[in-house]
Protein backbone atom coordinates (compact mmCIF):
# COMPACT_ATOMS: atom_id res chain seq x y z
CA UNK A 1 0.00 0.00 0.00
CA UNK A 2 1.07 3.66 -0.54
CA UNK A 3 1.05 6.62 2.03
CA UNK A 4 -2.49 7.61 0.13
CA UNK A 5 -4.01 4.02 0.02
CA UNK A 6 -3.11 3.71 4.00
CA UNK A 7 -4.36 6.87 4.77
CA UNK A 8 -7.84 6.54 3.02
CA UNK A 9 -7.67 2.42 4.87
CA UNK A 10 -7.24 4.34 8.09
CA UNK A 11 -10.30 6.73 7.33
CA UNK A 12 -12.47 3.79 6.60
CA UNK A 13 -12.42 1.95 9.59
CA UNK A 14 -12.66 4.62 11.68
CA UNK A 15 -15.73 5.89 9.45
CA UNK A 16 -16.67 2.23 10.67
CA UNK A 17 -16.30 2.80 14.08
CA UNK A 18 -17.91 6.22 14.13
CA UNK A 19 -20.13 6.41 11.55
CA UNK A 20 -21.76 9.95 12.66
CA UNK A 21 -18.43 12.15 13.06
CA UNK A 22 -17.50 14.04 9.90
CA UNK A 23 -14.09 12.85 8.65
CA UNK A 24 -13.67 15.16 5.90
CA UNK A 25 -11.53 18.02 7.51
CA UNK A 26 -9.49 16.15 9.23
CA UNK A 27 -6.03 17.62 9.99
CA UNK A 28 -3.62 15.18 9.83
CA UNK A 29 -0.94 16.60 12.54
CA UNK A 30 -3.98 17.05 15.68
CA UNK A 31 -4.58 14.10 18.01
CA UNK A 32 -7.97 12.27 16.32
CA UNK A 33 -9.64 12.69 19.70
CA UNK A 34 -8.87 16.64 20.01
CA UNK A 35 -10.72 16.92 16.77
CA UNK A 36 -13.45 13.78 16.86
CA UNK A 37 -15.51 12.12 19.44
CA UNK A 38 -13.32 9.31 19.11
CA UNK A 39 -12.99 7.62 22.79
CA UNK A 40 -10.30 5.12 24.35
CA UNK A 41 -12.64 2.08 23.13
CA UNK A 42 -13.02 3.24 19.45
CA UNK A 43 -9.40 3.60 19.70
CA UNK A 44 -8.94 0.12 20.72
CA UNK A 45 -11.47 -0.68 17.64
CA UNK A 46 -8.77 0.48 15.26
CA UNK A 47 -5.84 -1.57 16.56
CA UNK A 48 -8.09 -4.60 16.55
CA UNK A 49 -9.03 -3.95 13.36
CA UNK A 50 -5.50 -3.89 12.16
CA UNK A 51 -5.16 -7.18 13.57
CA UNK A 52 -8.06 -8.42 12.38
CA UNK A 53 -8.24 -7.69 8.80
CA UNK A 54 -4.63 -6.65 8.06
CA UNK A 55 -2.60 -8.47 10.94
CA UNK A 56 -0.89 -5.81 12.00
CA UNK A 57 -0.41 -6.49 16.06
CA UNK A 58 0.12 -2.69 17.93
CA UNK A 59 2.00 -3.10 20.94
CA UNK A 60 0.50 -0.88 23.66
CA UNK A 61 3.66 1.00 23.90
CA UNK A 62 3.33 2.52 20.01
CA UNK A 63 -0.28 3.40 20.51
CA UNK A 64 0.50 7.21 21.27
CA UNK A 65 2.19 7.07 17.79
CA UNK A 66 -1.07 6.30 16.33
CA UNK A 67 -2.74 9.36 18.13
CA UNK A 68 -2.67 11.59 14.91
CA UNK A 69 -3.26 10.59 11.48
CA UNK A 70 0.06 11.94 10.14
CA UNK A 71 1.59 9.81 13.03
CA UNK A 72 -0.70 6.72 12.37
CA UNK A 73 0.58 6.58 8.25
CA UNK A 74 4.59 6.82 9.73
CA UNK A 75 3.90 4.02 11.73
CA UNK A 76 1.95 1.91 9.67
CA UNK A 77 4.07 2.63 6.23
CA UNK A 78 6.86 0.06 7.01
CA UNK A 79 4.20 -2.84 8.04
CA UNK A 80 1.48 -2.22 5.11
CA UNK A 81 3.80 -1.48 2.05
CA UNK A 82 3.24 -5.34 1.02
CA UNK A 83 0.02 -5.31 1.50
CA UNK B 1 -35.74 -27.61 28.12
CA UNK B 2 -32.79 -28.31 26.03
CA UNK B 3 -31.27 -24.99 26.12
CA UNK B 4 -30.87 -26.02 30.04
CA UNK B 5 -28.62 -27.73 31.71
CA UNK B 6 -25.52 -29.78 30.27
CA UNK B 7 -27.81 -31.92 28.33
CA UNK B 8 -26.83 -32.79 24.99
CA UNK B 9 -24.08 -30.09 24.70
CA UNK B 10 -21.44 -30.68 22.01
CA UNK B 11 -18.01 -32.24 23.31
CA UNK B 12 -16.10 -29.66 22.39
CA UNK B 13 -16.14 -26.01 21.60
CA UNK B 14 -13.92 -23.45 20.41
CA UNK B 15 -14.68 -21.45 23.35
CA UNK B 16 -16.36 -22.18 26.82
CA UNK B 17 -17.31 -18.67 28.54
CA UNK B 18 -18.04 -19.25 32.62
CA UNK B 19 -20.96 -16.83 33.25
CA UNK B 20 -23.36 -15.07 31.42
CA UNK B 21 -22.46 -11.23 33.13
CA UNK B 22 -22.74 -8.36 30.72
CA UNK B 23 -18.71 -9.41 30.03
CA UNK B 24 -19.55 -12.62 29.38
CA UNK B 25 -22.30 -11.99 26.95
CA UNK B 26 -20.30 -9.61 25.12
CA UNK B 27 -17.33 -11.50 24.60
CA UNK B 28 -19.37 -14.34 23.64
CA UNK B 29 -21.22 -12.49 20.82
CA UNK B 30 -18.06 -11.09 19.65
CA UNK B 31 -16.86 -14.54 19.77
CA UNK B 32 -19.65 -16.13 17.93
CA UNK B 33 -19.81 -12.68 15.71
CA UNK B 34 -16.26 -14.29 14.38
CA UNK B 35 -17.19 -17.24 13.37
CA UNK B 36 -16.06 -19.74 16.48
CA UNK B 37 -18.35 -22.07 18.12
CA UNK B 38 -19.55 -20.61 21.73
CA UNK B 39 -20.76 -22.48 24.39
CA UNK B 40 -22.07 -19.87 27.31
CA UNK B 41 -22.86 -22.00 30.80
CA UNK B 42 -24.47 -19.84 33.53
CA UNK B 43 -25.15 -20.99 37.32
CA UNK B 44 -28.56 -18.45 37.46
CA UNK B 45 -31.25 -19.20 35.62
CA UNK B 46 -30.79 -15.92 34.36
CA UNK B 47 -28.18 -14.48 32.04
CA UNK B 48 -27.26 -10.66 33.16
CA UNK B 49 -24.71 -11.43 36.01
CA UNK B 50 -25.57 -8.72 38.67
CA UNK B 51 -27.84 -6.71 35.29
CA UNK B 52 -30.69 -8.71 36.56
CA UNK B 53 -34.29 -8.40 37.80
CA UNK B 54 -37.11 -10.04 39.48
CA UNK B 55 -40.71 -9.96 40.18
CA UNK B 56 -43.38 -9.71 43.32
CA UNK B 57 -46.62 -9.42 42.20
CA UNK B 58 -46.71 -7.52 39.24
CA UNK B 59 -43.77 -5.26 40.04
CA UNK B 60 -40.18 -5.73 38.36
CA UNK B 61 -37.38 -4.51 40.32
CA UNK B 62 -34.33 -3.64 38.48
CA UNK B 63 -31.31 -4.84 40.18
CA UNK B 64 -28.78 -2.94 38.48
CA UNK B 65 -28.41 -0.98 34.86
CA UNK B 66 -29.55 1.96 37.08
CA UNK B 67 -27.34 4.64 35.94
CA UNK B 68 -24.74 4.29 32.95
CA UNK B 69 -22.52 6.43 30.62
CA UNK B 70 -23.69 7.48 27.06
CA UNK B 71 -20.86 5.14 25.56
CA UNK B 72 -23.06 1.89 26.26
CA UNK B 73 -25.10 2.95 23.58
CA UNK B 74 -21.97 2.99 21.36
CA UNK B 75 -20.96 0.25 22.53
CA UNK B 76 -24.26 -1.80 22.21
CA UNK B 77 -24.63 -0.61 18.70
CA UNK B 78 -21.01 -1.82 17.97
CA UNK B 79 -20.97 -5.54 19.23
CA UNK B 80 -24.50 -6.27 19.71
CA UNK B 81 -27.42 -4.35 17.70
CA UNK B 82 -28.72 -0.74 16.93
CA UNK B 83 -32.04 -2.06 18.39
CA UNK B 84 -30.64 -3.23 21.79
CA UNK B 85 -28.71 0.16 21.55
CA UNK B 86 -31.88 2.13 20.84
CA UNK B 87 -33.28 1.18 23.86
CA UNK B 88 -30.98 3.14 26.12
CA UNK B 89 -32.27 6.53 27.16
CA UNK B 90 -31.22 9.34 29.18
CA UNK B 91 -32.11 10.08 32.75
CA UNK B 92 -32.25 13.98 33.21
CA UNK B 93 -33.14 14.39 36.83
CA UNK B 94 -29.40 13.45 38.99
CA UNK B 95 -30.45 15.09 42.41
CA UNK B 96 -28.44 15.46 45.07
CA UNK B 97 -28.97 15.92 49.15
CA UNK B 98 -26.46 16.11 51.54
CA UNK B 99 -26.10 18.39 54.79
CA UNK B 100 -23.39 20.08 52.26
CA UNK B 101 -25.03 20.71 49.39
CA UNK B 102 -28.46 19.99 47.43
CA UNK B 103 -29.04 20.27 43.92
CA UNK B 104 -30.24 18.80 40.99
CA UNK B 105 -28.00 18.42 37.77
CA UNK B 106 -28.17 16.91 34.25
CA UNK B 107 -24.86 15.16 35.10
CA UNK B 108 -22.52 16.60 32.43
CA UNK B 109 -19.58 18.78 31.98
CA UNK B 110 -22.00 21.88 31.24
CA UNK B 111 -24.15 21.55 34.37
CA UNK B 112 -21.07 20.49 36.46
CA UNK B 113 -19.07 23.88 35.18
CA UNK B 114 -22.13 25.95 35.74
CA UNK B 115 -22.74 24.17 39.87
CA UNK B 116 -19.11 24.24 40.16
CA UNK B 117 -19.18 28.20 39.05
CA UNK B 118 -21.76 29.60 40.42
CA UNK B 119 -23.19 27.62 43.76
CA UNK B 120 -19.06 26.82 44.74
CA UNK B 121 -17.81 29.76 43.36
CA UNK B 122 -14.54 27.65 41.57
CA UNK B 123 -12.15 29.26 39.27
CA UNK B 124 -13.10 28.99 35.69
CA UNK B 125 -9.78 28.24 34.99
CA UNK B 126 -9.45 25.33 37.42
CA UNK B 127 -12.86 23.84 36.28
CA UNK B 128 -11.83 23.07 32.92
CA UNK B 129 -8.35 22.41 34.13
CA UNK B 130 -10.00 19.42 36.39
CA UNK B 131 -11.96 18.58 33.38
CA UNK B 132 -9.83 18.80 30.52
CA UNK B 133 -6.95 15.85 32.78
CA UNK B 134 -9.77 14.22 33.44
CA UNK B 135 -10.83 13.65 30.13
CA UNK B 136 -7.54 12.84 29.00
CA UNK B 137 -6.51 10.18 31.07
CA UNK B 138 -5.65 6.65 29.59
CA UNK B 139 -5.70 3.31 31.22
CA UNK B 140 -1.94 2.82 30.21
CA UNK B 141 -1.15 5.99 32.24
CA UNK B 142 0.92 6.81 35.24
CA UNK B 143 -0.89 5.38 38.20
CA UNK B 144 0.69 6.95 41.31
CA UNK B 145 -1.35 10.06 41.80
CA UNK B 146 -4.46 9.05 44.05
CA UNK B 147 -8.00 10.58 43.54
CA UNK B 148 -7.55 12.63 46.62
CA UNK B 149 -4.71 14.24 45.76
CA UNK B 150 -6.27 14.60 41.71
CA UNK B 151 -8.95 16.76 43.55
CA UNK B 152 -6.45 18.89 45.66
CA UNK B 153 -4.78 20.09 43.17
CA UNK B 154 -7.19 21.87 41.54
CA UNK B 155 -9.81 22.26 44.65
CA UNK B 156 -7.21 22.49 47.42
CA UNK B 157 -9.07 21.99 50.44
CA UNK B 158 -12.77 21.76 49.52
CA UNK B 159 -14.21 18.79 50.95
CA UNK B 160 -17.82 19.77 49.63
CA UNK B 161 -16.41 19.83 45.82
CA UNK B 162 -14.43 16.66 46.41
CA UNK B 163 -17.67 14.88 47.92
CA UNK B 164 -19.84 16.17 44.46
CA UNK B 165 -17.47 14.79 42.32
CA UNK B 166 -16.71 11.58 44.02
CA UNK B 167 -19.85 9.97 46.03
CA UNK B 168 -21.39 9.04 42.94
CA UNK B 169 -18.55 7.65 41.22
CA UNK B 170 -18.42 5.81 44.54
CA UNK B 171 -21.84 4.22 43.80
CA UNK B 172 -21.06 3.71 40.54
CA UNK B 173 -18.08 1.70 41.06
CA UNK B 174 -16.54 1.02 44.10
CA UNK B 175 -14.16 3.30 43.90
CA UNK B 176 -12.45 6.12 46.83
CA UNK B 177 -9.96 8.56 46.88
CA UNK B 178 -7.17 6.66 47.34
CA UNK B 179 -7.57 4.49 44.39
CA UNK B 180 -5.48 5.66 41.46
CA UNK B 181 -6.90 9.13 39.98
CA UNK B 182 -7.01 7.34 36.49
CA UNK B 183 -9.62 5.50 37.52
CA UNK B 184 -11.83 7.83 38.40
CA UNK B 185 -10.85 10.36 35.71
CA UNK B 186 -11.35 7.64 33.11
CA UNK B 187 -15.65 6.45 34.96
CA UNK B 188 -16.41 10.16 35.64
CA UNK B 189 -14.99 11.63 32.01
CA UNK B 190 -17.31 8.78 30.43
CA UNK B 191 -20.40 10.56 32.48
CA UNK B 192 -19.58 13.97 32.44
CA UNK B 193 -19.59 13.58 28.26
CA UNK B 194 -23.33 13.90 28.12
CA UNK B 195 -24.89 12.34 31.27
CA UNK B 196 -26.37 9.30 32.64
CA UNK B 197 -28.18 6.80 30.90
CA UNK B 198 -30.84 3.93 31.12
CA UNK B 199 -32.59 1.06 29.90
CA UNK B 200 -35.93 1.85 28.69
CA UNK B 201 -38.06 -1.44 28.83
CA UNK B 202 -36.25 -2.47 31.69
CA UNK B 203 -32.97 -4.83 32.45
CA UNK B 204 -35.31 -7.90 31.28
CA UNK B 205 -35.74 -7.02 27.98
CA UNK B 206 -32.44 -5.68 27.82
CA UNK B 207 -30.85 -9.03 28.55
CA UNK B 208 -33.65 -10.80 26.88
CA UNK B 209 -33.28 -9.13 23.69
CA UNK B 210 -29.22 -10.25 23.95
CA UNK B 211 -30.19 -13.70 24.66
CA UNK B 212 -31.82 -13.39 21.35
CA UNK B 213 -28.91 -11.75 19.53
CA UNK B 214 -26.60 -14.35 21.25
CA UNK B 215 -29.10 -17.51 20.00
CA UNK B 216 -29.33 -15.99 16.10
CA UNK B 217 -25.11 -16.11 16.09
CA UNK B 218 -25.01 -19.88 17.40
CA UNK B 219 -24.42 -19.61 20.54
CA UNK B 220 -25.03 -22.46 22.84
CA UNK B 221 -26.61 -21.40 25.85
CA UNK B 222 -26.95 -23.33 29.00
CA UNK B 223 -28.19 -21.70 32.35
CA UNK B 224 -29.02 -23.65 35.48
CA UNK B 225 -25.52 -25.00 34.70
CA UNK B 226 -23.13 -24.93 37.40
CA UNK B 227 -19.18 -25.41 36.62
CA UNK B 228 -17.24 -26.98 38.68
CA UNK B 229 -13.84 -26.80 37.50
CA UNK B 230 -11.60 -25.75 34.64
CA UNK B 231 -9.64 -28.38 33.42
CA UNK B 232 -6.00 -27.70 32.91
CA UNK B 233 -2.82 -30.13 31.48
CA UNK B 234 0.73 -29.09 31.01
CA UNK B 235 -0.21 -25.22 31.53
CA UNK B 236 -2.63 -25.95 28.90
CA UNK B 237 -6.38 -25.27 29.25
CA UNK B 238 -8.51 -28.24 28.45
CA UNK B 239 -12.06 -27.43 28.80
CA UNK B 240 -14.41 -27.45 32.02
CA UNK B 241 -16.88 -30.08 33.99
CA UNK B 242 -20.24 -28.67 34.32
CA UNK B 243 -23.07 -29.97 36.35
CA UNK B 244 -20.82 -32.78 36.68
CA UNK B 245 -19.94 -33.28 32.82
CA UNK B 246 -16.62 -32.85 31.48
CA UNK B 247 -16.78 -30.19 28.01
CA UNK B 248 -13.97 -29.70 26.03
CA UNK B 249 -12.83 -26.30 24.58
CA UNK B 250 -9.70 -24.98 23.35
CA UNK B 251 -9.95 -21.99 25.43
CA UNK B 252 -12.08 -20.72 28.40
CA UNK B 253 -13.37 -17.47 28.94
CA UNK B 254 -14.17 -17.21 32.97
CA UNK B 255 -16.83 -14.06 33.75
CA UNK B 256 -16.97 -15.20 36.75
CA UNK B 257 -15.11 -13.77 40.31
CA UNK B 258 -11.31 -13.11 39.15
CA UNK B 259 -10.37 -14.74 42.79
CA UNK B 260 -12.64 -18.08 42.87
CA UNK B 261 -11.60 -18.49 39.08
CA UNK B 262 -7.92 -18.75 40.03
CA UNK B 263 -8.10 -20.24 43.34
CA UNK B 264 -11.29 -22.33 43.22
CA UNK B 265 -12.09 -23.19 39.39
CA UNK B 266 -8.35 -23.49 38.07
CA UNK B 267 -6.25 -24.32 41.65
CA UNK B 268 -3.45 -22.27 42.94
CA UNK B 269 -1.19 -25.60 41.88
CA UNK B 270 -1.74 -25.18 38.45
CA UNK B 271 -0.20 -21.33 38.45
CA UNK B 272 3.48 -20.45 38.89
CA UNK B 273 4.29 -19.66 42.30
CA UNK B 274 4.99 -15.41 42.15
CA UNK B 275 1.43 -15.50 40.21
CA UNK B 276 -0.61 -16.92 42.87
CA UNK B 277 1.39 -14.43 45.57
CA UNK B 278 0.12 -11.38 43.57
CA UNK B 279 -3.79 -12.75 43.33
CA UNK B 280 -3.51 -13.07 46.53
CA UNK B 281 -2.81 -9.78 47.35
CA UNK B 282 -5.48 -8.41 45.20
CA UNK B 283 -8.53 -7.02 47.28
CA UNK B 284 -12.40 -7.25 46.54
CA UNK B 285 -14.46 -4.78 45.95
CA UNK B 286 -16.95 -3.47 48.89
CA UNK B 287 -20.41 -5.15 48.51
CA UNK B 288 -23.89 -3.87 48.67
CA UNK B 289 -27.50 -3.09 50.36
CA UNK B 290 -30.73 -2.79 48.50
CA UNK B 291 -34.15 -2.30 49.76
CA UNK B 292 -36.77 -2.89 46.89
CA UNK B 293 -40.34 -0.72 47.75
CA UNK B 294 -43.16 -1.45 45.35
CA UNK B 295 -45.96 1.27 45.10
CA UNK B 296 -49.49 -0.16 45.19
CA UNK B 297 -51.25 -0.43 41.53
CA UNK B 298 -53.32 3.17 41.47
CA UNK B 299 -50.89 5.10 43.45
CA UNK B 300 -48.44 7.48 41.90
CA UNK B 301 -45.61 9.52 42.40
CA UNK B 302 -45.19 13.21 41.76
CA UNK B 303 -41.94 13.48 39.92
CA UNK B 304 -38.75 13.84 42.22
CA UNK B 305 -36.11 13.23 40.17
CA UNK B 306 -34.54 9.81 38.74
CA UNK B 307 -31.47 9.17 40.24
CA UNK B 308 -31.22 10.59 44.26
CA UNK B 309 -27.82 10.72 45.73
CA UNK B 310 -28.59 11.42 49.49
CA UNK B 311 -27.04 11.21 52.42
CA UNK B 312 -27.08 12.29 56.10
CA UNK B 313 -23.31 12.08 56.86
CA UNK B 314 -21.92 15.70 57.10
CA UNK B 315 -18.55 15.02 55.31
CA UNK B 316 -18.05 13.00 52.56
CA UNK B 317 -16.62 9.37 54.50
CA UNK B 318 -15.51 6.36 52.56
CA UNK B 319 -16.18 4.05 55.76
CA UNK B 320 -19.56 5.26 56.42
CA UNK B 321 -20.80 5.35 53.04
CA UNK B 322 -20.03 1.09 53.41
CA UNK B 323 -20.72 0.50 57.12
CA UNK B 324 -24.18 -1.31 58.05
CA UNK B 325 -25.98 1.98 59.62
CA UNK B 326 -25.05 4.39 56.56
CA UNK B 327 -27.17 7.24 55.68
CA UNK B 328 -25.32 7.24 52.13
CA UNK B 329 -27.48 5.93 49.50
CA UNK B 330 -29.05 6.30 45.74
CA UNK B 331 -32.46 5.92 45.43
CA UNK B 332 -33.69 5.11 41.37
CA UNK B 333 -37.20 5.84 40.75
CA UNK B 334 -38.64 3.71 38.26
CA UNK B 335 -41.87 6.02 37.09
CA UNK B 336 -43.96 3.79 34.86
CA UNK B 337 -42.42 5.38 31.51
CA UNK B 338 -39.19 3.23 32.22
CA UNK B 339 -41.34 0.43 30.97
CA UNK B 340 -43.93 1.35 28.44
CA UNK B 341 -46.95 -0.37 29.03
CA UNK B 342 -46.88 -0.87 32.52
CA UNK B 343 -48.55 1.66 35.21
CA UNK B 344 -46.68 0.67 38.51
CA UNK B 345 -43.98 2.75 40.24
CA UNK B 346 -41.38 1.15 42.09
CA UNK B 347 -37.96 2.18 43.86
CA UNK B 348 -34.73 0.27 44.02
CA UNK B 349 -32.76 1.84 47.23
CA UNK B 350 -29.12 1.01 47.05
CA UNK B 351 -26.13 1.47 49.44
CA UNK B 352 -22.34 0.30 49.28
CA UNK B 353 -21.82 -2.40 52.29
CA UNK B 354 -19.16 -4.59 53.96
CA UNK B 355 -19.55 -8.66 53.75
CA UNK B 356 -18.27 -9.01 57.11
CA UNK B 357 -21.23 -6.43 58.53
CA UNK B 358 -23.71 -8.76 57.40
CA UNK B 359 -22.22 -12.46 56.90
CA UNK B 360 -22.06 -13.32 60.98
CA UNK B 361 -25.01 -12.60 62.23
CA UNK B 362 -27.29 -15.03 63.72
CA UNK B 363 -30.74 -15.56 61.90
CA UNK B 364 -32.43 -13.59 64.20
CA UNK B 365 -29.84 -10.73 64.29
CA UNK B 366 -29.53 -11.10 60.30
CA UNK B 367 -33.49 -10.41 59.74
CA UNK B 368 -33.84 -7.89 62.45
CA UNK B 369 -30.91 -5.96 60.97
CA UNK B 370 -32.72 -6.37 56.98
CA UNK B 371 -36.15 -4.52 58.89
CA UNK B 372 -33.74 -2.20 60.26
CA UNK B 373 -32.52 -1.22 56.96
CA UNK B 374 -35.42 -1.39 55.07
CA UNK B 375 -36.75 1.53 58.14
CA UNK B 376 -33.65 3.47 57.91
CA UNK B 377 -34.45 3.38 54.15
CA UNK B 378 -38.14 4.34 54.53
CA UNK B 379 -37.31 7.49 56.91
CA UNK B 380 -34.74 8.49 54.64
CA UNK B 381 -37.21 8.13 51.72
CA UNK B 382 -40.23 10.11 53.38
CA UNK B 383 -38.77 13.13 52.81
CA UNK B 384 -39.20 13.07 48.87
CA UNK B 385 -41.99 11.45 48.98
CA UNK B 386 -44.72 12.20 51.95
CA UNK B 387 -46.83 9.39 53.26
CA UNK B 388 -44.71 6.65 51.17
CA UNK B 389 -45.38 4.28 53.62
CA UNK B 390 -49.67 4.67 52.73
CA UNK B 391 -48.48 3.84 48.99
CA UNK B 392 -46.49 0.67 49.23
CA UNK B 393 -47.67 -2.92 48.49
CA UNK B 394 -44.01 -4.61 48.64
CA UNK B 395 -41.03 -4.41 50.52
CA UNK B 396 -38.32 -6.58 50.29
CA UNK B 397 -33.90 -6.03 51.48
CA UNK B 398 -31.08 -7.64 49.86
CA UNK B 399 -27.86 -7.90 51.59
CA UNK B 400 -24.26 -9.08 50.66
CA UNK B 401 -25.01 -11.81 51.33
CA UNK B 402 -27.94 -11.79 48.97
CA UNK B 403 -25.73 -11.13 46.37
CA UNK B 404 -22.83 -13.77 47.13
CA UNK B 405 -25.46 -16.18 47.35
CA UNK B 406 -27.25 -15.35 43.71
CA UNK B 407 -23.75 -13.87 41.82
CA UNK B 408 -21.47 -16.51 43.61
CA UNK B 409 -19.00 -13.79 43.87
CA UNK B 410 -16.77 -13.86 46.97
CA UNK B 411 -17.74 -11.84 49.59
CA UNK B 412 -20.86 -10.85 47.60
CA UNK B 413 -18.40 -8.00 45.97
CA UNK B 414 -20.38 -6.13 43.25
CA UNK B 415 -17.63 -4.18 41.09
CA UNK B 416 -15.06 -7.04 40.72
CA UNK B 417 -11.84 -6.31 42.39
CA UNK B 418 -9.61 -3.32 42.95
CA UNK B 419 -6.82 -1.74 40.54
CA UNK B 420 -4.41 -4.34 40.67
CA UNK B 421 -7.08 -7.25 39.43
CA UNK B 422 -6.74 -5.94 36.25
CA UNK B 423 -2.93 -7.10 35.59
CA UNK B 424 -3.51 -10.34 37.37
CA UNK B 425 -6.92 -10.71 35.20
CA UNK B 426 -4.85 -10.09 31.98
CA UNK B 427 -1.96 -12.32 33.13
CA UNK B 428 -3.70 -15.08 33.19
CA UNK B 429 -3.09 -16.22 29.39
CA UNK B 430 0.17 -16.18 30.35
CA UNK B 431 0.16 -18.59 32.63
CA UNK B 432 -1.99 -21.03 31.51
CA UNK B 433 -2.56 -21.20 27.67
CA UNK B 434 -5.89 -20.95 26.58
CA UNK B 435 -7.24 -19.43 29.64
CA UNK B 436 -8.84 -15.77 29.91
CA UNK B 437 -10.93 -13.33 31.93
CA UNK B 438 -13.48 -10.69 32.31
CA UNK B 439 -15.83 -9.21 34.32
CA UNK B 440 -15.29 -6.21 36.57
CA UNK B 441 -11.30 -5.74 37.87
CA UNK B 442 -9.93 -2.81 38.30
CA UNK B 443 -12.31 -0.11 38.60
CA UNK B 444 -10.73 1.14 35.62
CA UNK B 445 -12.97 -1.19 33.57
CA UNK B 446 -15.95 -1.93 36.36
CA UNK B 447 -19.07 -0.13 35.94
CA UNK B 448 -21.39 -1.36 33.13
CA UNK B 449 -19.62 0.48 29.94
CA UNK B 450 -16.39 -0.71 30.99
CA UNK B 451 -17.30 -4.24 31.58
CA UNK B 452 -19.01 -4.69 27.93
CA UNK B 453 -16.06 -3.10 26.53
CA UNK B 454 -13.57 -5.56 28.56
CA UNK B 455 -15.59 -8.25 27.07
CA UNK B 456 -14.87 -7.49 23.65
CA UNK B 457 -10.52 -6.67 24.49
CA UNK B 458 -10.89 -10.29 26.21
CA UNK B 459 -12.95 -11.46 22.79
CA UNK B 460 -10.37 -9.91 20.39
CA UNK B 461 -7.18 -11.74 22.50
CA UNK B 462 -9.42 -15.05 22.27
CA UNK B 463 -9.76 -14.15 18.95
CA UNK B 464 -6.38 -13.73 18.31
CA UNK B 465 -5.43 -16.80 20.29
CA UNK B 466 -7.39 -19.14 18.26
CA UNK B 467 -6.71 -18.00 15.11
CA UNK B 468 -2.73 -18.95 15.86
CA UNK B 469 -3.88 -22.10 16.84
CA UNK B 470 -5.45 -22.47 13.79
CA UNK B 471 -2.01 -21.74 11.68
CA UNK B 472 -0.27 -23.77 13.45
CA UNK B 473 -2.33 -27.18 13.13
Amino acid sequence: MTKEQIKATILEIIAQIIPDEDLSNLKGDIPLREQVELDSMDFLDLIMELRKHYGIEVPENDYMQLATLDGSVAYLEPRMKKL
Amino acid sequence: MSHDRSKDTRSEYDVIVIGGGLAGLTCANMLARGGHSVLLLEQHYNLGGLATWFKRKGHIFDIALHGFPVGMIKTCRKYWTSEIASMIVQLKGIRFDNPQFSFTTTYDREDFTRVLEQRFKIPRENIEGFFDTARNMNFYDDQSMTTKEFFEKFFPGRDDVHRMLMESITYANGSTLDDPAITYGIVFSNFMSKGVYTVRGGTDQFIGKMREELLKNGVDIRTKCLVEKIITKDKKVGGVIANGKTIKSKAVVSNGNLLSTIHKLVGDENFSKSFVTEAKKMRLNNSTCQVYIGIKKGERIDYIGDLLFTSEAEKFDPQELCSKNTTSRTFSIYYPQTRPGSDMYSIVASSNANYNDWANLSEEEYRASKEALIQRTLYALEKYVPKIRDKIDHLEAATPKTFQRYTLHLSGASFGTKFEGLKVSMGLPKEILGLFHTGSVGIIMSGWLGAANYGVIVANDVDKFLSAGARNV
